[in-house]
C-alpha cells in the first residue's frame, strides 16, 4: 500500500507543482527551508488544499479535483507529527495519546494506550503534563498518540531538529521500529542531511517548490541540492552512511 | 444603610448576573465564530458587537429604544402578540447591560481562541475529532483563562450600567432603580451621606472583579 501524488498550489507568490509516489518505505523529504516539503504534509493530510492534483493514498483517493474528492482530515486516517510536536499542554500523557482513540470500551481503550505507552517506554509518566516530561519523552508521546488509531501513513515534520544528537540517534531508532512494527509508509520532512541518508529508502529532493529528483540515498548522492547541503554542513560520504552512498 | 440601598444592591446583581448568563451564552459562540471562520461581512460584525464599547451609553440605549420600544422593530411585533413592552421592566435593564457588556466578552473570547497554537487544532482533525468535538476538548478549555476573564469583565461592566439603562429601563423606584441610577437619585437630592455608602460599594465590588479578572487571566497551567 503506497502512496502517490500529483499536486499544485499558489500560495503568495511561491508555486508548488511535485508528482511523485512511495510504496511502503520510509521517505524523506529533503530540501531546504522554504522548498514546499511542510505544504506537501499538510496537503497529503488534508489540512491544506491543493488547488489542483490528486493524492492516492493505497486504493482509495484522498483528494481529486477533477472529480470533487477531497476527504476531511478526520477521514483520511493519517498520522502526524507536527515540528513542535503539538501536545495538548492541558491533557495528561495518557489524555494524550488515548486523545485520538475511539474504542467500544474504556476497558479496551486502556489496554491500546498501555500498548503503546510499553512500546514508546513511557511508563510512570502517564499522569504527567508535558510541559513535565523531557524533550525526548515528549517525542515519544508525539508518536505513540500518532500511532495509535494505526494509521495508513505516518507524516513527520521534523521532529526532530529540536533535540541534541544522542537523543535524535534514540528517536530515529523509534523510526526503525515504527517502520517494521506498523508497516505503512512513513513520510519524514527534514533539511539534515545526515538525518536523511540514515533513515530513508527513498529520498524526494525538493527544490524551489519542484522536484529535483527521486531515487534511493545512493542514486541521489550527485545531485545539486545534495552538493550544496554537503557543502554547507561541510559533510562527507563517510561521515554520512558509507555503505548507503558507495557507487559499486 | 436604608432598605432602598439594598434593593438597588440586590438588584443590580440581579441584573447583572442575568446579563451575564447571556453574555456568556452569546458571547462565547460569537468569539469563537469571529475567531474561527471566515464568513463574508465578518468584520462588520465585528464592528458591530464593538460599537457599544466605544459609543455612548446613551447612543446604545436610543438605538436600543428604536428596536425595542413599544413602537419599535422588535417591540411592536412584541407589543402585538402579547401586549407586553420590555421597556421600563427589570428585563430592560438586562438589556441594556447585555448589549454594553457583550463587546468585552466577545473580544477576550476572540483573542483567547486566535492564541491558541493552529497546530493544537490541526491535530485534533488528524486524530479524528470533528470542529465540534475539537471546540469541546481542545479550543475552549486551552482558551479557559480568556474566557473567565471576559465573564468577570462583563459582570463588572453590567453592574456598573448607567446610561442604556436609564434610557430603556428609566429609573423607577422600587423596581428599576439599579445601584448606579440610585446614585444618580441620592446625588441629585443632596443626600450625601447615603450615595457614599453606595460610592464605596461599587467601587470596592468593581476593584474586587477588576483584580480577579486580571488574576484569572495571568494564571498559566
Amino acid at each position: 500500500m503506497g502512496l502517490s501524488l500529483r499536486l499544485f498550489k499558489k500560495v503568495d507568490g511561491f508555486t508548488l507543482e511535485v508528482e511523485w509516489a512511495i510504496d511502503e518505505e520510509l521517505a524523506v523529504l529533503f530540501g531546504f527551508s522554504g522548498a514546499g516539503k511542510s505544504m506537501t504534509l499538510q496537503m497529503i493530510a488534508g489540512l491544506m488544499t491543493p488547488d489542483r492534483g490528486r493524492i492516492i493514498l493505497g486504493e482509495e483517493v484522498l483528494f481529486d479535483n477533477q472529480t470533487g474528492i477531497n476527504l476531511s482530515p478526520q477521514d483520511r486516517s493519517i498520522g502526524y507529527v507536527f515540528q513542535d510536536l503539538a501536545l495538548f499542554p492541558h491533557m495528561t500523557v495518557w489524555g494524550n495519546i488515548a486523545y485520538g482513540l475511539r474504542g467500544p470500551t474504556r476497558k479496551a481503550m486502556a489496554v491500546k494506550v498501555k500498548e503503546m505507552i510499553e512500546i514508546f517506554h513511557l511508563e510512570g509518566l502517564e499522569k504527567k503534563k508535558p510541559a513535565a516530561i523531557s524533550g525526548g519523552q515528549q517525542q515519544r508521546v508525539a508518536l505513540a498518540r500518532a500511532l495509535i488509531r494505526q494509521p495508513r501513513l505516518l507524516l513527520l515534520d521534523e521532529p526532530f531538529s529540536a533535540l541534541d544528537s544522542p537523543l535524535r540517534a534514540e528517536m530515529q531508532d523509534y523510526l526503525k521500529t515504527i517502520k517494521q512494527d506498523f508497516k505503512i509508509p512513513v513520510i519524514l520532512v527534514t533539511h539534515d542531511l545526515s538525518e536523511a541518508y540514515s533513515l530513508a529508502d527513498c529520498l524526494i529532493i525538493y527544490s524551489q517548490g519542484r522536484i529535483s529528483q527521486v531515487g534511493s540515498p545512493r542514486e541521489v548522492w550527485t545531485n545539486p541540492i545534495i552538493r550544496e547541503a554537503k557543502r554547507v554542513y561541510r559533510l562527507s560520504a563517510e561521515a554520512l552512511s558509507p555503505e548507503r552512498v558507495k557507487t559499486d | 444603610m436604608n432598605t432602598d440601598l439594598w434593593f438597588s444592591l440586590r438588584l443590580s446583581l440581579q441584573v447583572a448576573f442575568a446579563a451575564t448568563v447571556l453574555i456568556v451564552l452569546f458571547g462565547v459562540a460569537a468569539g469563537y465564530l469571529l475567531a474561527r471562520k471566515n464568513f463574508r461581512g465578518k468584520e462588520l460584525i465585528d464592528i458591530l458587537f464593538t460599537l457599544p464599547l466605544v459609543l455612548p451609553p446613551t447612543v446604545t440605549g436610543y438605538y436600543l429604544i428604536i428596536l425595542f420600544g413599544r413602537n419599535g422593530w422588535i417591540g411592536k411585533v412584541l407589543y402585538t402578540w402579547t401586549g407586553w413592552s420590555i421597556m421600563f421592566t427589570w428585563y430592560a435593564a438586562v438589556l441594556a447591560s447585555f448589549v454594553v457588556a457583550l463587546p468585552l466578552m466577545i473580544r477576550t473570547t476572540r483573542a483567547a481562541i486566535e492564541s491558541i497554537d493552529p497546530h493544537l487544532i490541526q491535530a485534533s482533525f488528524t486524530l479524528g475529532h470533528s470542529e465540534l468535538e475539537t471546540a469541546w476538548k481542545v479550543i475552549l478549555p486551552l482558551a479557559r483563562r480568556g474566557l473567565l476573564a471576559g465573564t468577570v469583565l462583563s459582570f463588572a461592566r453590567a453592574m456598573g450600567e448607567f446610561g442604556a439603562t436609564l434610557m430603556v429601563a428609566g429609573n423607577i423606584p422600587g423596581k428599576t432603580n439599579t445601584l448606579p441610577l440610585t446614585i444618580y437619585t441620592l446625588a441629585g437630592s443632596g443626600e450625601w451621606s447615603q450615595a457614599q455608602i453606595a460610592v464605596l460599594l461599587l467601587t470596592l465590588a468593581s476593584a474586587f472583579f477588576l483584580f480577579w479578572a486580571n488574576r484569572t487571566a495571568r494564571k498559566a497551567f
